[in-house]
């Protein structure tokens, strides 16, 4: 096979200008995504973040270039490669701005220099890699045959001869008030050295450093190159060879190559974001791909605030969850604030990153091939116009249902919290009776015990509280009947409010 | 070149960490009175006196290389005083003409630190004729090894020298540069070059160029270009100001040691002085090891006291050779508490080189010495008066090594006798075992009839002497202890009963 994207083995990229979907706010992927692709926009990384592939085969050949990225030195030669890319693309850019010929040519000497290191480092990295993924096989074919061309290997000898012929240069400048000389370099003598050396005697201990930084930033005024006017002619051979590459050189990095160097900091950006999380000890794993809806997760998380949580010392809370084959709804209930919105939210984040071919949170899973997800989150900005919600979300599960598939994703959060008890039990009855039959995998979020023991295909879980503590929340969701009562008890008995403290308190 | 007026083998550190027990010792041993002496008034000083005080020296050789370059001092006090007046000119002029390195170019920091440079040339000419002219006159290891030092390093070839690079520091003919190509054909590795020799110098004829040289002039109204002509010769400055401005401060820090080495023996005269201006003796004491149990003297005296009622005090006298614990009873304002503090005064001053006040001391050099005073109550405390004792107690423990002095003043009676004997006693029994020397000043019959009935060897009783007409000689004579005190003297003496 030819080697043309390390993303897309058949499939068209995604458009520069493309938006992210709509569950991107609800799911706090946009701060993931945020994150991953800080400091590395010259790459345009997020189109690649916004658009799940349409076929299951391309999702199994990016699992296969990320089991190959897990090998340790490739993903370390990988980002050699790309400081290396982009130090080329900053030269060549810093060319356009600059005033003079000799210092245009110069940089530009560099930014060859920099493509044939980067070309040659990686040739040699990737002949000497164990790798099993059909787009690096094809990357290794490609790399041998460019490197080998006639064309590259001429343009790397050209721009070492001349690099040395430049760096062998030395010269000496006087400088008096208004005026300057330039001279070949002849030994002269180094003077700093030997006032140093004079007052050697009374060096003791650390004392301030006085050197002035900042001289070495890049950079030519005009006596600058003046000066260098006048060294090119002083010698006038290595200055000639200099202008020579230049012209026959003129564009000399390869398509191919450059759009891999981008393509390739899809995962490479990823996997950077995961090691800024890697000393929380949390576990990741490549899913299995199933056009079933059963499917399961161990120990998977909110990654989004895993990152979050990086620099805290506060652990990140694991959740399993496991849907069978004839289940299709999740309905979360339990106290407030145990963690149900993030493992709605977990739930949304894994299956996404799992179809985007990533590396998923969790020990093992095993999660759907879905063509969409759908999120409905109440936002606390929307309650000011309490009759305006209600109708509000009742537009949006509307529109949801008619745009979603049996194979849709669908996550619905709080909903229906602003009507009467009897009113969002009727409304969620209704609903949920209609996305049974839609087919589509939920995750429900509610208050409303009820739903949690709707039928067969609904699944009850449970944020929980600590035995000893019902005050203090365990973020653990855990399969099992809902049971409300139970946690307002437990908690009555801390405050010593139940029956029977109650009554041994108010002594008559 | 180094001071090495404090120690044999390293300089002093003014910064040095004070020991945990500072703060109780300036109390109980009343140190404050002794340093404001030695400062006279002038800061530095006091906290030079203050640090050398409390970071005792350990070595008997190192004690005997102090006092003997003191022992020059006081013969030739008008000397020293002549010496230290030399560090204090340079910061003195410092201050009068704002020298100082503040430029943020390269070519500013030079110009100042020659300047700098300059001053202390003319510093230093002038302690090196001191130790030509006068260093003759001292016979301590320490001094001696100073002044040839100064002779050997500071002669006129080198000052000739100092002084032709000073004058080449300041470029009247231009600075020289050599530079390589880097990245992007820009300027790297700019070096100055040794300057030209002056025209019709033989090595001028010798180098005698082969290049050929391309010059520039610059418009007079261009003004980017003379900032960036300038900016170049910063660059090639760069190294040089650095190192010239670095010698400038390492002299500074030169001058600024031998200001804080010679301080101390500053500080030593001033006490001398005093003492001497009330008729007291001082003497240099001999220190032993840590090992040995050495503790006699005699005429010791409170030099606190002495300083403050300016006037002659009781002096005292012990024979505690091979002796671990000491311990001390009788009659109140018998003079217990001024001994144990004249004993701790004694050991301090001795550790860090100074002489002592009585007319014979010698004694061990200990690991660290410690004071236990029972405390007046204090308001603000919440814990109790024996926790809170305990928990000096305690804080000492966790510092106090073998072969320290403790010094107890009343302590442990903040409970009954019973119970405050049999703490004091395991404490004392512990540290004993320890190897830690003691001195125990107590009211408590229990705790000392205890040691007394042991009939060791290594113990000593001294007990506050009383006349028979009731009055106080304040001299502690070696005697087992009473079992009552003289309280009800105090009480007659005050309410004149």
């Amino acid at each position: 096979m030819t080697f043309t994207s390390i993303l897309f083995d058949q499939e068209l990229p995604p458009a520069n200008d493309t938006l992210p979907p709509a569950c991107f706010s609800d799911l706090h992927l946009d701060h993931l995504v945020e994150r991953i692709t800080a400091h590395k926009d010259e790459y345009g990384l997020k189109p690649f973040f916004y658009t799940l592939p349409a076929k299951l085969e391309t999702i199994l050949y990016r699992q296969e270039i990320v089991r190959d990225l897990q090998q340790q030195p490739w993903l370390a030669q990988l980002k050699a490669f790309a400081t290396q890319m982009a130090q080329t693309r900053r030269y060549l850019a810093m060319i356009e701005k600059l005033d003079f010929e000799l210092h245009r040519q110069g940089w530009f000497l560099e930014a060859a220099l920099a493509y044939c290191q980067a070309i040659n480092n990686l040739q040699t990295a990737i002949e000497t890699t164990q790798l099993q993924s059909r787009g690096f096989q094809a990357l290794r074919d490609y790399l041998l045959s460019y490197t080998q061309s006639a064309q590259f290997q001429a343009l790397a000898q050209a721009a070492q001869a001349v690099k040395t012929a430049l760096s062998q240069v030395r010269y000496t400048i006087t400088i008096q008030s208004g005026r300057f000389s330039v001279r070949r370099y002849e030994g002269e003598g180094d003077y700093s050295v030997q006032v140093e050396q004079t007052f050697e005697k009374f060096r003791q201990g650390k004392v301030k450093n006085y050197y002035v930084e900042g001289y070495d930033s890049a950079g030519m005024n005009h006596i600058q190159a003046k000066i260098l006017e006048f060294v090119a002619r002083l010698y006038p051979e290595p200055f000639a060879l200099l202008a020579g590459f230049c012209q026959r050189y003129a564009t000399f990095v390869d398509d191919t190559l450059l759009r891999f160097d981008r393509e390739v900091q899809f995962y490479i950006s990823y996997l950077d974001y995961l090691t800024t999380i890697e000393h929380k000890g949390l576990p990741f794993c490549l899913p299995e791909i199933s056009e079933e809806r059963d499917v399961f997760a161990r120990e998977t998380f909110d990654i989004a605030l895993a990152g979050s949580l990086a620099l805290s010392s506060q652990p990140v809370i694991c959740n399993d969850f496991e849907i069978n084959p004839t289940e299709r709804v999740i309905v979360v209930t339990g106290p407030n604030q145990g963690g149900k919105t993030t493992f709605a939210r977990t739930f949304g984040q894994i299956h996404y990153l799992a179809n985007l071919g990533l590396l998923v949170p969790g020990r093992t899973a095993r999660l759907f091939h879905f063509d969409r997800i759908f999120t409905h989150f109440e936002r606390e900005e929307e309650l000011r116009n309490l009759s305006g919600k209600l109708q509000d979300d009742l537009q949006r599960i509307h529109h949801i249902l008619q745009t979603a598939t049996s194979r849709s994703v669908i996550i619905l959060n709080e909903i229906f919290s602003s009507t009467t008890l009897e009113d969002a039990l009727f409304l969620s009855r209704e609903i949920m009776a209609r996305l049974l039959a839609l087919d589509a995998l939920e995750v429900w979020v509610t208050f409303l015990d009820e739903l949690a023991s709707f039928n067969e295909k609904t699944i009850s879980m449970v944020s929980t509280v600590s035995p000893e503590n019902p005050a203090e929340r365990t973020f653990r969701i855990i399969r099992k009947p809902a049971d409300g009562l139970a946690y307002a008890l437990s908690l009555a008995e801390k405050h010593r409010l139940t029956y029977e403290q109650l009554k041994q308190r108010i002594q008559p | 070149m180094k001071v090495l007026l404090l120690h044999p083998d390293r300089d002093f550190e003014p910064k040095a960490p004070l020991p945990s027990q500072s703060e109780a010792l300036i109390q109980d041993l009343e140190l404050e009175t002794l340093l404001q002496t030695m400062a006279q008034g002038d800061k530095f000083l006091y906290q030079t006196a203050r640090q050398v005080l409390l970071n005792s020296l350990h070595d008997p050789s190192e004690i005997s290389y102090r006092q003997d370059i003191l022992r020059d001092c006081l013969t030739h006090p008008e000397v020293i005083r002549q010496i230290y007046q030399i560090p204090l000119e340079a910061i003195y002029r410092k201050q009068k003409h704002w020298m100082g390195i503040f430029s943020r170019t390269p070519g500013g920091i030079l110009s100042s630190a020659v300047q700098m440079l300059e001053m202390f040339v003319e510093l230093l000419r002038r302690l090196e004729q001191i130790a030509r002219t006068e260093g003759e006159k001292f016979h301590s290891a320490g001094w001696q090894r100073f002044f040839e030092m100064i002779r050997r390093e500071l002669d006129e070839a080198y000052f000739l020298q100092v002084e032709h690079h000073l004058r080449q520091l300041r470029f009247r003919e231009g600075v020289w540069l050599s530079a390589r190509l880097g990245q992007g054909n820009e300027g790297i590795d700019y070096v100055l070059c040794t300057p030209n020799p002056p025209q019709g110098h033989w090595a001028r004829k010798i180098f005698s160029r082969r290049s050929p040289v391309y010059s520039f002039t610059l418009h007079p109204r261009d003004e980017h270009g003379a900032r960036a002509l300038g900016d170049l010769r910063d660059r090639g400055l760069n190294l040089v100001a650095n190192a010239a401005a670095q010698s400038a401060d390492h002299i500074d820090n030169f001058l600024n040691a031998l200001r804080q080495e010679l301080a101390f023996y500053i500080c030593a005269l001033n006490l001398a002085e005093a003492l001497t201006a009330i008729g007291m003796p001082f003497c240099f004491p001999e220190m032993v090891s840590a090992e040995q149990r050495k503790h006699t003297c005699t005429g010791l005296y409170d030099a606190a006291l002495a300083l403050t009622v300016k006037q002659n005090v009781v002096g005292n006298s012990l024979n505690a050779d091979k002796k671990d614990l000491v311990l001390i009873t009788g009659a109140n304002q018998g003079g217990k508490s001024t001994f144990l503090r004249s004993i701790g005064q004694a050991q301090l001053m001795a550790q860090s080189g100074l002489f002592t006040a009585a007319e014979q001391f010698s004694a061990n050099v200990v690991s660290g010495i410690f004071t236990h005073y029972r405390r007046e109550e204090d308001a603000t405390m919440k814990s109790g008066k024996l926790d809170e004792e305990l928990g000096r107690m305690s804080e000492i423990a966790s510092h106090v090594r073998p072969h320290a002095l403790i010094l107890f003043n009343e302590s442990f009676a903040a409970t009954n006798e019973r119970e405050g004997s049999e703490i004091a006693r395991q404490i004392v029994d512990a540290l004993l075992e320890r190897h830690i020397k003691v001195f125990f000043v107590t009211h408590q019959y229990e705790l000392a009839r205890g040691y007394h009935r042991q009939e060791s060897p290594r113990h000593l009783f001294l007990r506050a002497e009383r006349k028979s007409d009731g009055s106080r000689s304040f001299k502690l004579h070696p005697a087992p202890p009473l079992p009552t005190s003289y309280g009800v003297d105090v009480y007659r003496k005050i309410f004149n009963t």
